[in-house]
């Protein structure tokens, strides 16, 4: 069902992209040559063609950094990357340096209890590169996760990108707030929504149930 | 001849009796006059607490015009003020600064709850950082319900506030 | 000089002789539904942390415990005058997981709705800004223009505000009977009392002086700091979602995005003013070539499942880009649902800005922002 929709995107980025300005049709040239439609007579397990920019972005991520990292998936003008722990810091930097992106749209943190892991998920954007002004990387990490939370003193911390983006100064005290996740590095980790004598578990994670839940 | 109608066994009725005239000739109409000032002069703290102060915006607009009530926003200290309307949810880490805010005010002093949040805890009943409602933190006059309450709706409170006024007493009797 | 002796409980602390700490907290005219806690030296500011966090009710964590649909009514309460921009992004990311396709009506009716409720939103942004000035007149004259407006979503949706008109699958119901023509008379009467405003406001000598060379953000910084609309767009960069990644009808309207380059509070506010005078263009363009008939909602099953994985959708919305991350994991209810508010993401600008501004600039430099706490909060 996804997958079909995923298509229909696919198939209708040579139409819209048109009118825009002139800047922009660099990119979609590369689009066309990706765009042959996979019948729907196939058997359903055959993947339609990935768009051919978006994988370009994941492939030269990964000849890079290697086995560090994954592509978790590439969608029109969306790329997902999974990356280590140890490695986010020099990843992000490489996508500030090399492939042009200027800030962070958004720092979301996600709890996964059943893996033991809670995954902080960045979403990267660009002002200046008209390349990229439609794409979002996401770069995902995975801090530990414990099970009797000590925010700030236990094993669930991640490098801050503080010093690469400046953007994710606010962003990464919400996360700290709401899920207990440390980042080494941001000179302020401090509480920022909640109030200041909260002493309850992180809200945002699984095992906080809101009232009669 | 006063003297001898006045004996000690009913010096309290006559007592009785003299406050009974001071009080419907002086403080009978003093008190009228002193309640129809307080009606038409109810100035609301500027606090704004959550998504109904649009509504409570709206209602100072050329539109609805809760001005010619006399309400107008004091944008100037809240020692001046004497009606605090709360809008929308009381969240825990702003009700210590209501309290502070109420306490504040020089007396007398009225509290509208305007907007279900405000009232019972509204649509955010099962958040983690709501309170059920202003009525533990301030004592409420008039309720005024809705999601947020039309402009209309909350002139119609602000009306039933003034007859529960005009029915007060207007000095208090220590 | 001896020490004098002091009830219980009270103990002298020295402080600094020059810094003194202010809190502009939440009940105070110029500050709205948050605190910032300012040093000043004399009348200089010299750190600035702000405060926010009054009206966080957790949205987030609410949206777990129900489905695609019931989560309507709550998440478009953060900014209840433009909620059909805070829902959009939602609504668009819980089509492409539940795997809808929605009709041509219903695309074209969601533009017209989310440009009035722009316009709806930056009048109420335009009231408050005078007022925190002191220029009453502004704050009357859009306070009652914006009712215009109000009055066609009304007719729209049954509410002033709080429509919770976009849906998955479209949106709810179809306009009224001769819509169409009454949008249009009022659309016409709107723009032209909005270009009024330059006589008072924008061309105002004591405006002027109030407000430009305040709080100036240089191109660098706007990208550095990842603010976003308004702000970014006055300090020199052209970027709108609308034209750089269209959703919906957008790449078959014909508008223009407004730029200005001195990044100062002066232009902060003037941008939002020409954003909406695009914004009649676009509904005088949509209302044309709309098609006449047709269905705007898609029927959907009781309790509809998402697929696994998930989602990153963006708008541009009255205040900036809003984007809605979900992830879903086949259940009735999302795993997740973040929502990246452009108030969150251009609030690291304000003690940037505030550094080195005197104290009275401070309403005009803060609320040029085009910041809603409410928003911010979620």
């Amino acid at each position: 069902m996804s997958s079909e929709s995923e298509k229909k995107m696919v198939e209708k980025k040579p139409e819209d992209s048109k009118p825009t300005t002139a800047k922009a049709t660099e990119k979609p040239a590369a689009k066309p040559a990706a765009k042959k439609p996979v019948p729907a007579k196939t058997p359903p397990k055959e993947e339609p063609e990935l768009p051919a920019f978006e994988k370009g972005i994941g492939d030269k991520i990964i000849e890079k950094f290697g086995d560090q990292t994954a592509v978790s998936f590439v969608k029109p003008d969306r790329v997902g990357i999974k990356v280590n722990r140890e490695s986010i810091h020099d990843v992000a930097e490489f996508a500030r340096d090399v492939l042009n992106y200027d800030h962070v749209d958004s720092v979301a943190g996600v709890d996964y209890p059943v893996d033991k892991e809670i995954e902080v998920v960045y979403h990267l954007s660009s002002y200046t590169d008209p390349t990229l002004s439609r794409q979002i990387l996401e770069l995902a990490t995975r801090a530990q996760r414990e099970d009797e939370p000590i925010p700030g003193n236990d094993a669930t911390k991640l490098p801050s990108l503080r010093d690469v983006f400046y953007s994710v100064e606010f962003h990464e005290r919400e996360v700290f707030e709401m899920l207990g996740v440390y980042f080494e590095g941001h000179p302020d980790n401090r509480r920022l929504l909640l109030p200041e004598d909260w002493a309850d578990l992180p809200p945002l994670r699984k095992d906080f149930r809101n009232k009669g839940r | 001849m006063l003297k001898d109608l006045i004996t000690p066994q009913n010096a309290n009725v006559f007592v009785g009796k003299l406050g009974d005239i001071l009080e419907r000739a002086i403080d009978k109409p003093l008190g009228y006059a002193i309640n129809w000032g307080r009606i038409w002069s109810l100035w609301p703290v500027h606090i704004e607490t959550a998504c109904c102060s649009v509504e409570f915006g709206a209602a100072s607009s050329p539109r609805y015009d809760v001005e010619r009530f006399g309400i107008i926003e004091a944008f100037g200290s809240l020692r001046q003020c004497d009606l605090v309307v709360v809008q929308g949810t009381i969240t825990r880490k702003m009700a210590p600064r209501l309290r502070l805010v109420y306490d504040q005010m020089p007396e007398p002093k009225y509290v509208i709850a305007m907007g279900a949040c405000a009232i019972t805890g509204g649509l955010y009943f099962d958040s983690y950082n709501v309170l059920p409602g202003i009525d533990g933190v301030l004592p409420v006059d008039v309720y005024v319900p809705g999601c947020p309450p039309r402009p209309e709706t909350l002139i119609q409170g602000c009306m039933l506030l003034q007859e529960k006024i005009k029915r007060m007493k207007a000095r208090k009797i220590v | 000089m001896s020490t004098p002796t002091l009830p219980p409980g009270l103990a002298i602390q020295k402080a600094d002789e020059r810094i003194m700490t202010l809190n502009v907290g939440p009940q105070h005219p110029g500050s709205g539904h948050m605190r910032i806690i300012v040093q000043i030296d004399g009348d200089y500011i010299v750190a600035c942390d702000p405060d926010p966090g009054y009206v966080h009710r957790g949205e987030e964590k609410m949206a777990e415990y129900r489905n695609y649909v019931l989560n309507i009514p709550h998440l478009e309460r953060p900014v209840i005058h433009d909620s059909c921009n805070i829902l959009y992004p939602y609504v668009l990311g819980a089509e492409e997981l539940l795997g809808l396709e929605i009709t041509e009506r219903a695309k074209y009716v969601r533009v017209i709705a989310s440009e009035l409720n722009r316009c709806v939103y930056t009048m109420y942004w335009l009231a408050i800004y005078g007022i925190f000035l002191g220029h009453s007149t502004m704050f009357m004259w859009p306070a009652g223009d914006r009712e215009l407006l109000i009055d066609l979503l009304e007719k729209m949706t049954g509410a002033r505000v709080t429509h919770s008109y976009f849906i998955p699958g479209g949106i709810r119901n179809d306009l009224p009977a001769n819509f169409e023509d009454v949008c249009l008379r009022q659309v016409n009467y709107f723009e032209k009392r909005i270009k009024e405003y330059a006589d008072v406001f924008y061309d105002n000598p004591i405006l002027l002086s109030r407000t430009e060379k305040t709080g100036i953000l240089t191109r660098e910084n706007a990208i550095r700091l990842g603010t976003t609309g308004s702000v970014l767009r006055a300090s020199g960069v052209d970027y709108d979602v609308r034209k750089k990644e269209p959703y919906d009808v957008y790449d078959e309207l014909d508008f223009q995005t407004n730029v200005m380059k001195s990044g100062d509070s002066y232009a902060r506010s003037r941008i939002p003013w020409l954003d909406m005078m695009e914004s009649c263009r676009i509904i005088r363009d949509a209302l044309q070539k709309m098609p006449k008939s047709g269905s705007v909602r898609v029927k959907l099953k009781p309790n509809p499942k998402g697929a696994i994985g998930s989602v990153y959708k963006r708008i541009e919305s009255g205040r900036g880009a809003l984007g809605c991350y979900i992830v879903s994991d086949k259940k009735a209810e999302p795993y997740r649902v973040k929502l990246s508010v452009p108030s969150f993401r251009n609030l690291i600008a304000l003690p940037h800005l505030l550094i080195g501004e005197k104290l009275g600039n401070m309403p005009s430099v803060y609320w040029s922002l085009n910041y809603w706490p409410v928003e911010a909060d979620r």
